[in-house]
């Protein structure tokens, strides 16, 4: 095990990292402002990642297919926030549940209606090769892209809720929500719009992964979970919470994966450790989750008092 | 959370011809020429039991677990693999799986119930994604394919679950044994604590209540029941693969347990037939069932907002009021 490879591992990490954070930064404000449970986040997914293959493939440009996508992913998220979630609001968690568990089946089957069961999206041809980042470090370019894209909209995304006021009314409400309300902040609006932004995000995230996982139904609920998991560590509602969840399961993720295997390799016969590896990088996750729960109840970052 | 006190619609003018229907549905099927649907029937049994095991976590225990079906998979994991080493008694089976999802549940809850609210779900939801990652490595058992297996439980008398009659009276009597056990359990002295310490658990422990220990309890037994109606789907299946541990199986048994009727004891039931015929008649109209099923779902949350069962409930009402 070379310093390089890990450090390259280090790398598909963060970028992992990065995309989860897209992800959960949406998740993290509409549960923490709203107490809302969106299951269909995961949709919003994959419905991001096949308006984008879609669009390319139209287009014939990748740029435009993502950038296309992504706008369309906004408006559909609008869309879907002021016909049906935004009644969901007031009600209870199980309500949401059910209302959210009904969209997965919608959006999944709706997709397939629309654009079949998969759509091919390949990484545009001037990134295919790797670039030289330190001497004897090559790394794809296209995973480069993934990682100054995630890491800028990351940036601009934590200037946007930390700094502005735009933000600081997001913030607010978080907090509190009646009580913003009675300031005078038209929460019901300012929420479309983080909704609407957080769809954006999904698809960013849909259309940056879609070349190196694949465009396909059901893409969106195994990675929703672990945008729960992510927020859940970072602490619900907190923007800064997910970016620091999102980087430490990107990062116990791809080590779990890497690293663990290496060592289990090291220390456990063959047979054992190519049994044991997968499963235990898999679990990793989720028992970082569970101590992090068991030490924290309430997240890293807890927002509310 | 909106759960409804009392069990609606369990009166004998609608449980007695119920069972009767129940008992004589495989002759009735075999009358009618439409065998094929006894499987559907048995299907409907099993996951009936899970969701009623669901619902006393969720609708008595006041705990909302996303984490549900990994107890049935597990259930069925140790049931397929019992069965897969040569060991065919229906009794060991029962045992084996009784004891190890109960010790599963207990470590479980013992963890989970140390968080609230949404803490609670996601916490759930963790470990039966270890449980699923867990069963997708047993390399030995099928790994991410499953497990299929030729041979079924034997029971005693020389009854056997392939034969899908008796598969089919075995699960009914299991699930009638649930439902019994859950109807005498709310109306005494333990039922009472636990469904206190739902409504109020400040109050409930300021009476003396040991909350934490009650609801434990309620997990470790649902845990247990829903490990049986795991060891019942691998025989009714002869199969099991990780997927039936997967996030998506937990929801639908959320989803069966909402649409019955949270805390009404015919809840888990009602929402299994629903949900399960539901799609029996979508699938023979249109490969895109699920997307009708979720228009069905969405509706009732919209519409029904305390169920079907809630729905039940008023439209009595409603009726003895004209």
């Amino acid at each position: 095990m070379s310093g390089i490879f890990i450090f390259e591992q280090a790398l598909n990490g963060l970028q992992f990292g990065l995309m989860l954070f897209l992800l959960a930064a949406g998740l993290t404000l509409i549960f923490g402002v709203m107490d809302m449970i969106n299951l269909a986040h995961g949709s919003l997914y994959m419905v991001g990642a096949f308006l984008c293959a879609w669009l390319a493939s139209a287009t014939g440009s990748f740029v435009y297919g993502v950038l296309g996508g992504v706008l369309l992913s906004a408006l559909f998220g609008a869309a879907l926030e002021i016909s049906l979630l935004r009644s969901l609001y007031m009600r209870d968690h199980l309500s949401q549940v059910l209302a959210t568990f009904a969209l997965i089946l919608i959006l999944n089957d709706g997709v397939k209606m629309i654009f079949g069961s998969d759509l091919p999206l390949v990484a545009p041809a001037a990134l295919d090769g790797p670039v030289e980042l330190l001497p004897g470090l090559m790394y794809p370019a296209y995973r480069l892209l993934i990682l100054t894209v995630g890491f800028a909209l990351a940036l601009v995304l934590y200037l946007l809720v930390q700094k502005t006021r735009l933000g600081a009314l997001v913030r607010a409400g978080a907090s509190n929500r009646e009580m913003s309300g009675a300031m005078g902040v038209n929460v019901a609006r300012l929420f479309t719009g983080v909704f609407a932004i957080g769809a954006a995000l999904c698809a960013v995230a849909g259309g940056l992964l879609g070349p190196l996982l694949a465009v396909q139904v059901g893409m969106g609920e195994n990675i929703l979970i672990l945008a729960f998991v992510v927020i859940v560590i970072g602490g619900i509602g907190s923007i800064r919470g997910a970016l620091i969840g999102a980087i430490l399961v990107g990062a116990v993720d791809t080590l779990g994966r890497t690293l663990l295997q290496h060592l289990l390799r090291e220390f456990l016969p063959p047979q054992w450790a190519s049994a044991a590896g997968p499963a235990f990088a898999s679990i990793a996750v989720y028992v970082f989750m569970a101590v992090v729960l068991v030490v924290k109840p309430r997240g890293l970052f807890p927002v509310r008092s | 959370m909106a759960l409804p006190d009392r069990p609606a619609a369990s009166s004998i003018g609608t449980l007695v011809p119920g069972a009767v229907l129940a008992l004589a549905l495989p002759w009735l099927l075999q009358a009618l020429q439409m065998d094929f649907y006894l499987s559907v029937a048995s299907r409907v049994v099993v996951y009936a039991i899970a969701a009623t095991s669901l619902n006393l976590v969720l609708g008595y225990g006041g705990m909302v677990s996303l984490g549900h079906a990994a107890f049935v998979g597990l259930g069925s994991y140790v049931t397929g693999i019992l069965l897969a080493e040569g060991v065919t008694g229906f009794g060991v089976h029962l045992v084996a799986t009784v004891a190890i999802t109960a010790l599963m549940a207990l470590v479980i809850g013992a963890i989970s119930l140390r968080t609230r609210g949404v803490y609670f779900i996601m916490i759930t939801l963790a470990f039966a994604q270890m449980l699923f990652y867990l069963a997708n490595s047993v390399k030995g058992y099928g790994g991410d394919e499953g497990l299929t297996l030729r041979a079924r439980s034997l029971l005693p008398f020389g009854i056997d679950l392939k034969n899908g009659i008796a598969f089919y009276y075995v699960a009914l009597c299991v699930l009638a044994a649930a439902l019994f056990a859950l109807a005498r359990f709310v109306p005494s002295r333990l039922g009472r604590a636990v469904l206190a310490g739902r409504d109020d658990e400040v109050r409930a422990e300021a009476l003396g209540f040991a909350t934490f220990r009650y609801k434990l309890a309620i997990f470790v037994a649902a845990g247990a029941l829903a490990g049986i109606a795991g060891a019942l789907s691998v025989n009714l299946q002869g199969y099991v693969s990780p997927n039936a541990l997967h996030w998506t199986q937990s929801g639908t048994l959320l989803v069966m347990v909402i649409l019955g009727g949270v805390g009404s004891v015919w809840g888990g039931l009602a929402g299994a037939l629903v949900l399960l015929l539901l799609q029996e008649v979508l699938a023979a109209y249109t490969q895109y069932w699920e997307f009708w099923t979720g228009w069905v779902l969405l509706a009732v949350v919209l519409f029904a907002r305390r169920g079907l069962a809630g729905l039940l409930f008023d439209l009595r009402t409603r009726l003895a009021a004209r």
